[in-house]
């Protein structure tokens, strides 16, 4: 057995919280020591110092946004003389369609595809996790690759196939394969979390005569909800940023999502106005951001125990 | 768990799933295909549906308006003698083999620093891991293609030291160094792994060698590089496979093109333009099929070179 597969997703729920019991006591061994103390110090300092540049440039951005143009090329600092609405205002309004088009056009891309990934990969992993059926470990590994797969091998016929269908210029290629659980890195997730569950309660939901739907739904849903919240997270982050599918599929400005609506922002008016397009890039990042803060929890769970980004 | 890590159980050993298979066979068959449907339904045609027709077409000529026309082995012979092809795939090995190991061994680093009971863990965190959430994004794309542009911010701060900058992704010599940077920046999902597999490591052993009057550097040399190593290991092969996918930052910062003398011309804006620009679709089928067994190669150099470094704790 590996470290990784000793990481069983309930117990690594606070992998990385730092309260751990090592952790108390390493730390109170340090406390009384000088040169820990200042070691300490040393340590924060770097740690401040990389995060500052780290952040810095998405601080810059969010000042920028609110300059005028002329200074963005000649201010590295951060500080402010006079806010500058206009960059805001001029951007919601310089493409066909005002901003808020895009955004909505996103919000419909994304929570499409949030109640597909949450349906059909629960399913999924219900029946990997909880059913005996033939050929369950050679579709399990075929699952597991599939994480793996680059989506440039399917890219080309998958185009052919939906431009067939005449479903180009439609949200349908962006959520369908949600719906069909192509997302199978949830899957995994969600195998990981039901194993943690204890058998004991479908048993004695099946001894009371409950079903495998009735066991799906009343007794390991409710208790997935953790697992569930993870992959709304993460869908919301990956569909709201979804470049390239989206790239492909929606060419009629009518249909854009946001990254294609600010991709052709630059090729519109490139050099002329950073001040708006960074204006309309931190509303495109508004929504992650707020999701991050709110599910924080949730994603650095999501990535410890499988690696999801 | 990871994906990788239960990949590599299914085949090493028997796992109890057979044994369970066998004393239960059949008798959830029907329950559990139907869970399965939307999935079997996907797998099918979403996935191994598309890759048997990406096949077929990468021995076709395909423009999407005349039915395609076996080629043979035409596409493939093309791409030996195609020199953008050369360029981009040197592009994209240079992007992976520099900037993966770079950014995990900052991830490294910093996990380390974070590691040891320190107060404000939640606070580095978030500020660590946000880039990695963003980075992805067009917004962010537009943001590097700015600051590394001759008037942008990394030149106005070298300006003050008296330092004139090149204009960084004008100039073909530093265009890819700002993608790997970008690349870099996003370290903290590589970090959350590397924290979570730190806590991991019995304190004991720390103590056992503490008694026995070994060094900090000994301690990460022999307890925590070795323990640690399926980590990075997982790591290491999540993010070749990622990073040879990378699209957007390459797509928004070379406005496209690929950018100055194709510099930034990745093996994936190169089957964008042939695919989707210049719609030859069986030459970029082709190109998506070499991609496959670039990465399945790399992943399978990762599998076998790691019988040798990574340690297992059995």
């Amino acid at each position: 057995m590996t470290k990784l597969q000793t990481l069983p997703a309930a117990s690594s729920s606070d992998a990385t919280s730092g309260k751990s019991p090592r952790r108390r006591e390493s730390r109170g061994n340090l406390a009384y020591s000088r040169s820990a103390r200042i070691k300490g110090l040393i340590k924060h300092a770097i740690l401040i110092l990389v995060g500052g540049v780290m952040i810095y440039p998405l601080l810059w951005m969010v000042v920028s946004s609110l300059r005028p143009n002329d200074l963005i090329f000649r201010e590295p600092g951060l500080w402010l003389e006079n806010l500058e609405m206009s960059n805001y205002t001029d951007g919601w309004s310089a493409l066909t369609h005002p901003f808020g088009h895009y955004m909505i056009n996103s919000a419909i891309v994304v929570l499409g595809s949030i109640v597909g990934n949450l349906v059909s990969c629960s399913m999924a992993a219900y029946a990997f996790a909880r059913l005996q059926f033939s050929g369950k470990k050679i579709f399990f590994g075929i699952m597991l690759l599939t994480i793996m797969l680059p989506f440039h091998v399917v890219i080309v016929p998958q185009y052919i196939l939906f431009s067939q269908i005449g479903w180009v210029n439609t949200f349908w290629p962006l959520i369908v394969p949600k719906l069909l659980a192509t997302d199978a890195f949830f899957v995994f997730l969600m195998v990981q979390f039901i194993r943690g569950i204890p058998k004991d309660l479908d048993e004695a939901a099946r001894i009371d005569g409950a079903g495998h739907p009735r066991i799906f739904l009343r007794v390991i849903l409710p208790l997935m909800v953790p697992a569930l919240a993870t992959t709304t997270i993460f869908t919301f982050i990956w569909t709201w940023n979804d470049f390239f599918g989206a790239l492909i599929y929606l060419t009629d400005p009518d249909m854009f999502t946001v990254p294609v609506a600010l991709r052709a922002f630059v090729d519109s008016q490139s050099a002329t106005s950073w001040g708006s397009l960074f204006a309309m890039s931190i509303v495109s990042l508004l929504p992650v951001f707020l999701v991050f803060l709110f599910g924080q929890r949730f994603l650095i769970k999501g990535i410890a125990t499988t690696g999801i980004k | 768990m990871s994906a990788i890590g239960e990949l590599s159980t299914m085949t090493r050993r028997k796992g109890p799933m057979t044994k369970e298979e066998k004393k239960a066979n059949g008798r959830d068959n029907k329950a559990a295909y139907v869970f399965l449907l939307p999935w079997l339904l996907g797998l099918a045609a979403i996935t191994v549906g598309p890759m048997l027709m990406s096949l077929y077409l990468s021995f076709t000529d395909y423009n999407l308006l005349q039915p395609p026309e076996w080629v043979g082995l035409d596409n493939f012979v093309r791409m030996f003698g195609d020199a953008r092809l050369h360029n981009s795939l040197r592009v994209t090995f240079t992007y992976v083999l520099v900037g993966v190991p770079l950014q995990l061994a900052v991830a490294l680093v910093i996990a380390l620093v974070l590691d040891k009971g320190l107060r404000g863990l939640p606070f580095y965190r978030s500020i660590f891991y946000l880039p990695s959430l963003l980075g992805g994004s067009v917004a962010v794309a537009i943001l590097w293609k700015q600051i590394f542009g001759t008037t942008g911010l990394v030149n106005q701060v070298l300006a003050m030291v008296g330092i004139e900058g090149p204009g960084w992704i004008s100039d073909p010599n530093t265009a890819l160094g700002s993608i790997i940077l970008l690349h870099v920046w996003t370290f903290g999902s590589p970090m959350i792994i590397f924290l979570a597999g730190l806590r991991q490591i019995p304190v004991m052993y720390y103590e056992a060698a503490k008694v026995d009057g070994a060094t900090t550097l000994q301690q990460f040399w022999r307890i925590t590089l070795p323990m640690l190593s399926p980590i990075i290991f997982f790591n290491l092969v999540l993010q070749i496979i990622g990073s040879f996918q990378s699209f957007t930052q390459a797509f928004i910062v070379s406005g496209g093109n690929g950018g100055p003398s194709d510099s930034t011309m990745f093996f994936t804006l190169y089957l964008y333009q042939k695919g989707f620009g210049q719609f030859d679709m069986g030459y970029a089928s082709a190109m998506a099929w070499f991609l496959l067994v670039i990465i399945g190669a790399f992943t399978a150099i990762n599998f076998i070179a790691s019988k040798y470094w990574v340690f297992y704790d059995d």
